[in-house]
């Protein structure tokens, strides 16, 4: 504010003085020039009256020649004395809007309301780094979930358009190079209300820099950065970064369990879905030769795991030598025919574009599509403003790295209890998997589930401790009954349970018995979260549904009602 | 040379030697007090309050400090000037007139502190 302040003090001197100067001068010719009063007597203007008559003319609002009508010599100064005042007010007001459009104000503007608005943040909230595919998705979907947070660009288009966006929580955000460390400070670093840094922009190195100045400047604070290398991620691992997200890594881990087990890849892909995502269907792909266009990192992850799965793959890349591709590569883009053709195309049951250019992958689908209609395909998709096209180019699987980042991201922010529940997941087989599915799918309308936790505390869930209270034993069904309607089931299906000495339990029964202190993770219909957060907080709906009893809610009633069953 | 710090010297010197014209002559004699010469010192001072906005250095800051007090004092004294004869209709009386003469006589001060630390900044940092 401050520096605000001065820059338009300082840009204001010239027009204040040429004002006051102009004004003086006026003033003072008025003074000096004689005036005829109604007696005919040679008459002198006071200061005061000069003051007043130049005021009210200058401002060209002009009452009159007062207080005695002008001679001529009065009149040839108040006309010189009329264009000076009001061109010195345009001068003046035009140097201020001037002023207000000048880059270096409007920086200055951006960047006070900036820290005001950090600055009245009193909850938690998540410092974001980079407003890429990754960084926007995890900003909207925290905001999504009345969580706030602060993101720093280096790009002024982002920031901007970030600003147009109506989400339900202000998300402040500033234009400056993230790699410079007091634009983290003025974010709310060393704040005691940050709840973490998530460093995402698109290059490994500014990542690294963000999560070593917060690791120095906060110690404390968990950093989650994104990382498409090795070398950086063994980087940041290094000192003590908390979470190191690689999205081709992710993804290829992913595909390769599509080949294993498909409907653990479904349980996967529902339960980190994003709000409002379409609902992902049951896809198995082929076993059998894929071809796999470009061996960059993405080529070199997706090939890593479909080896480890047994599956053949035969590479296409361009630049052989720097990529280090295997042996018996085939030289090309993917794009003609001929390389596909040499490729063996025809024989193969997918195809996998993973270059970094979207218009090459597209273009690597369709001709393998002419080529061999019944190919799986799956496409690497680098910008997220090709949506449409990719949408309408029907692709079996799309693999966009700010979408799996952010999806990531966004879980271990929001739900931590779903890492536990999808590593004990991964151990199980492909009949439980299918189990949970079709349960999954029985409670489901067109959107994909939502998960959440439920903490048994008396922060949370005020109506259980309540009944713990008075010996009451409560189970995961009392939980999942509809309380507005005790003889349906909420559209939701509990998925894992920790109790609080760590014991973990998938797929609890309905019978359950809850304790103090256990968390548990659900997953359902949006509506049913609601709900449930009912019969959590409200003793008498839980009442109702343990005991089929509904009880009264005030003293009298409860001591008559007493009375009468006693 | 500092051509800003130049201009600026030479407003404030101005204004402390038009302030002193005026303030100079018995305390309630009219005939002793120039009306012009008090606005002359309202309007010089209040330029060199403007040219000192903006000024991020400490002397700089206290220097915008001790003119705005000038220009408050001399501001004071036309406020008592044009009351008396426009307002109440009292005239220059000799009471009116050594208020008047006080209040600049505050703004001299002013004007005098001014100029002791435009001395001294000159002195100290010789560029």
């Amino acid at each position: 504010m401050q520096n605000l302040v001065y820059l338009m003090l300082r840009r204001m001197r010239l027009p204040l003085i040429a004002i006051i100067l102009v004004y003086a001068i006026s003033i003072l010719g008025l003074v000096l020039i004689p005036g005829v009063d109604d007696q005919g007597n040679t008459w002198h203007m006071s200061l005061f009256h000069a003051f007043y008559f130049v005021s009210f003319m200058g401002s060209t609002i002009g009452f009159g020649e007062i207080p005695y009508p002008f001679t001529d010599p009065q009149r040839l100064w108040t006309n010189v004395a009329m264009y000076l005042t009001v061109i010195s007010w345009l001068y003046a007001i035009g140097s201020l809007f001037a002023m207000l459009q000048d880059p270096a104000v409007r920086r200055a503007l951006a960047f006070t309301t900036f820290t005001r608005s950090v600055r009245r943040i009193h909850e938690p909230f998540y410092l974001v780094c980079g407003l890429g595919d990754a960084g926007y998705l995890i900003t909207r979907e925290l905001a999504e979930d009345n969580i706030r947070s602060v993101v720093i660009d280096r790009n002024e288009h982002r920031v901007q358009t970030l600003q147009l966006e109506n989400f339900q929580v202000h998300v402040p955000a500033l234009c400056a190079d993230v790699t410079d460390s007091s634009a983290l400070y003025v974010a709310g670093l060393k704040k005691p209300h940050c709840a973490g840094v998530i460093a995402m922009t698109g290059i490994d190195h500014v990542n690294l820099t963000i999560a070593i100045s917060s690791k120095l400047l906060a110690p404390e604070l968990p950093v989650i950065c994104r990382a498409e290398t090795h070398d950086s991620q063994a980087n940041m691992a290094s000192f003590g970064t908390d979470y190191i997200i690689n999205p081709f890594d992710t993804f290829a881990s992913r595909f390769a369990m599509m080949f294993q087990s498909p409907s653990m890849y479904l349980v996967y892909e529902w339960m980190t879905s994003i709000h409002e995502a379409p609902l992902s269907e049951f896809v198995a792909p082929p076993r059998g030769t894929w071809v796999l266009c470009g061996y960059g990192r993405f080529g070199k992850a997706v090939q890593r795991s479909l080896s480890f799965k047994g599956i053949q793959t035969v590479i296409i890349e361009y630049d052989i030598e720097s990529t280090s591709a295997p042996e018996n590569t085939v030289a090309g883009r993917g794009t003609e025919a001929i390389t596909l053709h040499e490729a063996g195309i025809e024989q193969a049951v997918g195809i996998i574009a993973g270059t970094d250019d979207d218009a090459n992958n597209l273009s690597i689908i369709m001709t393998a599509l002419d080529m061999n209609e019944n190919l799986f395909t799956v496409a690497r998709q680098n910008q997220r403003s090709n949506d449409a096209i990719f949408n309408a180019a029907d692709i079996d699987l799309v693999m966009q790295s700010g979408k799996i980042i952010g999806q990531r991201v966004i879980d271990l922010l929001t739900n931590p209890l779903l890492s536990d529940f999808l590593r004990l997941a991964r151990l199980q087989n492909e009949s439980w998997a299918n189990i949970l599915v079709s349960r999954v799918v029985g409670i489901l309308t067109d959107a994909p589930p939502e998960t959440w936790t439920l903490n048994i505390s008396r922060e949370q869930t005020p109506a259980l401790l309540e009944a713990f209270g008075k010996g009451m034993a409560v189970t995961v069904k009392d939980l999942t009954t509809d309380p507005h309607e005790t003889s349906q089931m909420l559209p939701c299906v509990p998925l894992y349970i920790k109790h609080q000495n760590n014991d973990e339990l998938l797929l609890p029964e309905d019978d359950t018995p809850l304790q103090a202190g256990d968390q548990l993770l659900f997953c359902g219909q949006r509506h049913a979260e609601s709900h449930m957060h009912w019969a959590a907080h409200n003793f008498n709906a839980l009442n109702f549904i343990c005991t089929g009893y509904d009880r009264p809610s005030g003293t009298v009633w409860r001591l008559l009602s007493q009375g009468r069953h006693s | 040379m500092n051509l800003e710090k130049v201009v600026f010297a030479f407003f404030i010197v101005l204004s402390l030697t038009l302030n002193f014209g005026f303030f100079i002559g018995d305390l309630d004699d009219p005939n002793h007090h120039n009306v012009y010469e008090l606005y002359a010192a309202l309007v010089v001072s209040l330029i060199a309050t403007i040219m000192k906005f903006g000024d991020r250095a400490h002397i700089g800051a206290v220097l915008l400090a001790t003119s705005l007090v000038a220009d408050l004092q001399l501001i004071g004294a036309v406020i008592v000037w044009t009351i008396s004869e426009h307002g109440t209709g009292t005239g220059l009386t000799p009471m009116v007139m050594s208020s008047i003469v006080s209040l600049s006589g505050g703004a001299l001060l002013a004007n005098v502190t001014s100029v002791i630390i435009l001395v001294t900044e000159t002195v100290m940092f010789r560029r």
